[in-house]
C-alpha cells in the first residue's frame, strides 16, 4: 500500500478521532529542524502532535516513543516504523553511559525534527511533571535546533493512564514561541525554564 | 415515492433565492468598503451565509439519499454537539467509562429509534433509562466528589446534544403520509394529494372519532422538517438583525449582550409572519394556515430560549464558543443550539395538533 498515502489517511484519522485543534502562539510551522517537547498524559499524545503538523512538516519529524509499547504487535510495528517514523527508545536500558541522546541524534541528522516528551512518561492527572535531563543534552549538543514548546490540552479525558477504551471528546493543542539554551545556563535552571514554557502555554 | 413536487421544489427554491440574495448583499458591501459598516460583522455575516449554504446543502444531500441519510446527517451533528459539550464541561477522570456509555452507546441508540420510528422507545431512552443509567455508573466507579455536580453536567449534554437534537430527524416519522395507518373517510382529500380535509372534528368523544387521512405526497415530512430548519434559521438572524436598531433593550446583559429586547419581539414578529407565508409546505394546510405562524413564533421563543441558555453555560465556564471545528468559526453547538431547544417542542406541538384532528391517534 502507499505509505504516503496511509500517512495522510491515518493524520486524518487521527485530528478526527481526537478533535484537535492547533493553535501556533508566536510561532509558525516551519521545516527547520526542530525538538517538539510536550506534556506526556496519553499514548495516543505523539501521533495527535505529529497529526496537527502540516503534511510536508509531518513527513520530516520523528516522535520519540517506547520501544515496549510501540513494538507490542504488527500493527504498532507497523505504525511506528514505517507511518511515523519513530525512535524507539528502550526504557529498561536507559542508564549513564547508554544514554539514548547518542541514538536520536545520530537518528535525525541534518535532516528530521523531533517530537519529544521530557517527563520520561506519561504522567497522570492535570499536573505537569518533572523534566528529564534528556532535554538539556540534546540541546548542549546540537544548539542550532529550535526549540518548540508543546502543551496538549484534554488528551488525558480522551485515553487517561489505564484506560483502553477512548472517549471521542476534543483535544487542543498549542504550539509555542521557540527557545534555546543559553550561554553558560545550568541544566536545572534550563529544564526549569522549559517547563515553565510548557506551563504558560497551559494558562493561555 | 415522489418527494420532489412543487410545494417541494418551491421551498428548496426560496432557500437558494434567500442564500443568493444574501451573497448579493455581500458582494455589494465589499464592493465599497467605507460603508461605514464595522468590518468585524461584516465577516462574522460572511461566515454565517458560508455555514447556511453547508447546512442546508448537507440537507437537501440527505433528503436526496433518504430517510437514513438524513438521521445520520443528524447524529453526526449530536455527536459532534455532544464533544463540544463535553470538552468545555469538567469531568473527572472516574467518569470515562459513563462517558463511553453517553458516546458510543446511547448516542446511536437514539438516532437508531428515530430512524425506525419507534415513538415510544425513544421519547424516553434518555430521559429514564440513561437518566437512571448516568448516576448508577458513576457511583459504581466509586468517585464521590462532585457527584451530583458531575452527573448533572453529563446528563444535560446528552439530552440537549443528543435527545432534543433527535427530535428534528423525528418529523421524518410523523405518519403524515401513510394512508394505512389511518382509516380514510374523506375520499376527496385522499384523491387530491397535498390537500387535507379541512372538516371540523366530529363533536364526539376523541376514542371514538375515526381517523381521518391527512394524505401528504411523500415529500410532507421532509417538507416539515425543511420549513423548521430554516425557520429556526431565520429565526436567528432575524433575532441578530433586529438587535442592530439604535435603541437597545438588552434582556439579560450579564449573559449575552447581543439580545434586546427588539430583536427578540421584532424578530418573532417577522418570523412569524414568513411562517403565516409558508403554511403551504407544511402539514397545516387550508383554515389551519394560522397553525404555521403560531409554529413560527414558537420557534424563535424556543430559538432564543437555546442562545440564552447555551450563553449562560459558555458565560460559566468562561469561553466564548463550543469550539472549532474550522478555524476561525465557531463550534457546531454554537449553531445547532437554537435548533436544540426548537426541535422537540416543535415536536410535540406538530403531533398534539395530529391527535387533536384525528389524523393520527393519540398513541403510537
Amino acid at each position: 500500500m502507499d505509505t504516503n498515502l496511509m500517512r495522510d489517511f491515518l493524520a486524518l484519522l487521527a485530528r478526527f478521532l481526537s478533535g484537535v485543534s492547533a493553535r501556533w502562539v508566536d510561532c509558525q510551522p516551519d521545516s527547520c529542524q526542530r525538538i517538539y517537547f510536550a506534556n506526556h498524559t496519553s499514548h495516543l499524545d505523539p501521533v495527535v502532535i505529529w497529526s496537527a503538523l502540516p503534511p510536508d512538516i509531518r513527513l520530516r519529524t520523528r516522535p520519540v516513543a517506547a520501544k515496549d509499547y510501540w513494538t507490542k504487535g504488527p500493527i504498532r510495528r507497523y505504525l511506528a516504523n514505517r507511518l511515523f517514523n519513530a525512535i524507539l527508545i528502550d526504557r529498561s536500558e536507559i542508564k549513564v553511559h547508554q544514554s539514548p541522546v547518542e541514538l536520536i541524534l545520530r537518528e535525525i541528522g541534518q535532516e528530521y525534527s523531533l517530537i519529544l516528551f521530557p517527563e520520561g512518561g506519561r504522567t497522570p492527572g492535570f499536573e505537569i511533571g518533572q523534566f528529564k535531563s534528556g532535554l538539556y543534552y540534546l540541546a548542549k549538543k546540537r544548539p542550532d535546533l529550535e526549540l518548540i514548546p508543546v502543551h496538549i490540552d484534554n488528551m488525558n479525558r480522551i485515553l487517561p493512564r489505564g484506560e483502553v477504551l477512548p472517549v471521542p471528546m476534543l483535544s487542543s493543542i498549542a504550539f509555542g514561541p521557540p527557545m534555546w539554551l543559553e550561554a553558560g545556563e545550568s541544566k536545572t535552571s534550563f529544564l526549569n525554564r522549559a517547563r515553565d514554557a510548557l506551563l504558560r502555554l497551559k494558562e493561555l | 415515492m415522489k418527494i420532489f413536487n412543487t410545494q417541494t421544489l418551491s421551498l428548496i427554491g426560496a432557500v437558494v433565492i434567500l442564500l443568493g440574495l444574501a451573497e448579493a448583499v455581500l458582494a455589494m458591501l465589499k464592493r465599497r468598503p467605507d460603508s461605514g459598516l464595522d468590518a468585524a460583522a461584516l465577516e462574522t455575516f460572511r461566515r454565517r451565509v458560508r455555514a447556511w449554504w453547508i447546512l442546508f446543502s448537507a440537507l437537501a444531500g440527505a433528503f436526496l439519499m433518504g430517510h437514513w441519510a438524513t438521521v445520520i446527517l443528524f447524529g453526526l451533528m449530536g455527536f459532534w454537539a455532544l464533544r463540544e459539550f463535553i470538552t468545555v464541561t469538567p469531568t473527572r477522570p472516574s467518569d470515562h467509562i459513563t462517558l463511553f456509555w453517553v458516546f458510543f452507546i446511547f448516542t446511536p441508540l437514539q438516532f437508531i429509534l428515530v430512524g425506525i420510528g419507534y415513538f415510544g422507545l425513544y421519547s424516553i431512552v434518555i430521559p429514564v433509562y440513561a437518566f437512571l443509567f448516568i448516576p448508577a455508573r458513576i457511583a459504581l466507579v466509586g468517585d464521590y466528589r462532585r457527584f451530583l455536580e458531575r452527573t448533572a453536567k453529563i446528563q444535560a449534554g446528552l439530552l440537549i446534544c443528543v435527545y432534543c437534537l433527535s427530535h428534528a430527524p423525528a418529523l421524518l416519522s410523523l405518519p403524515l403520509n401513510s394512508p394505512e395507518a389511518a382509516t380514510p373517510i374523506t375520499l376527496e382529500a385522499a384523491a387530491n394529494e397535498a390537500t387535507i380535509a379541512v372538516s371540523e372534528p366530529l363533536a364526539s368523544t376523541a376514542n371514538k372519532t375515526p381517523l381521518k387521512n391527512i394524505s401528504l405526497d411523500a415529500g410532507g415530512n421532509i417538507r416539515l422538517l425543511f420549513f423548521f430548519i430554516l425557520l429556526v434559521q431565520l429565526s436567528d438572524a432575524l433575532q441578530y438583525a433586529w438587535s442592530q436598531l439604535p435603541s437597545k433593550h438588552v434582556i439579560v446583559p450579564s449573559i449575552n449582550t447581543t439580545h434586546t429586547w427588539e430583536g427578540l419581539l421584532g424578530g418573532t414578529a417577522s418570523t412569524t409572519l414568513i411562517g403565516a407565508a409558508l403554511w403551504w409546505a407544511t402539514p397545516f394546510q387550508g383554515a389551519h394556515w394560522w397553525m404555521a405562524a403560531a409554529m413560527a413564533a414558537l420557534i424563535a421563543v424556543m430559538g432564543f430560549a437555546g442562545k440564552i441558555t447555551m450563553s449562560a453555560i459558555k458565560r460559566e465556564r468562561g469561553v466564548r464558543d463550543y469550539g472549532t471545528l474550522v478555524e476561525g468559526h465557531s463550534g457546531v453547538l454554537d449553531r445547532i443550539d437554537s435548533i436544540c431547544f426548537a426541535a422537540p417542542v416543535f415536536f410535540h406541538c406538530t403531533r398534539w395538533w395530529l391527535v387533536l384532528n384525528h389524523y393520527i391517534p393519540p398513541v403510537g
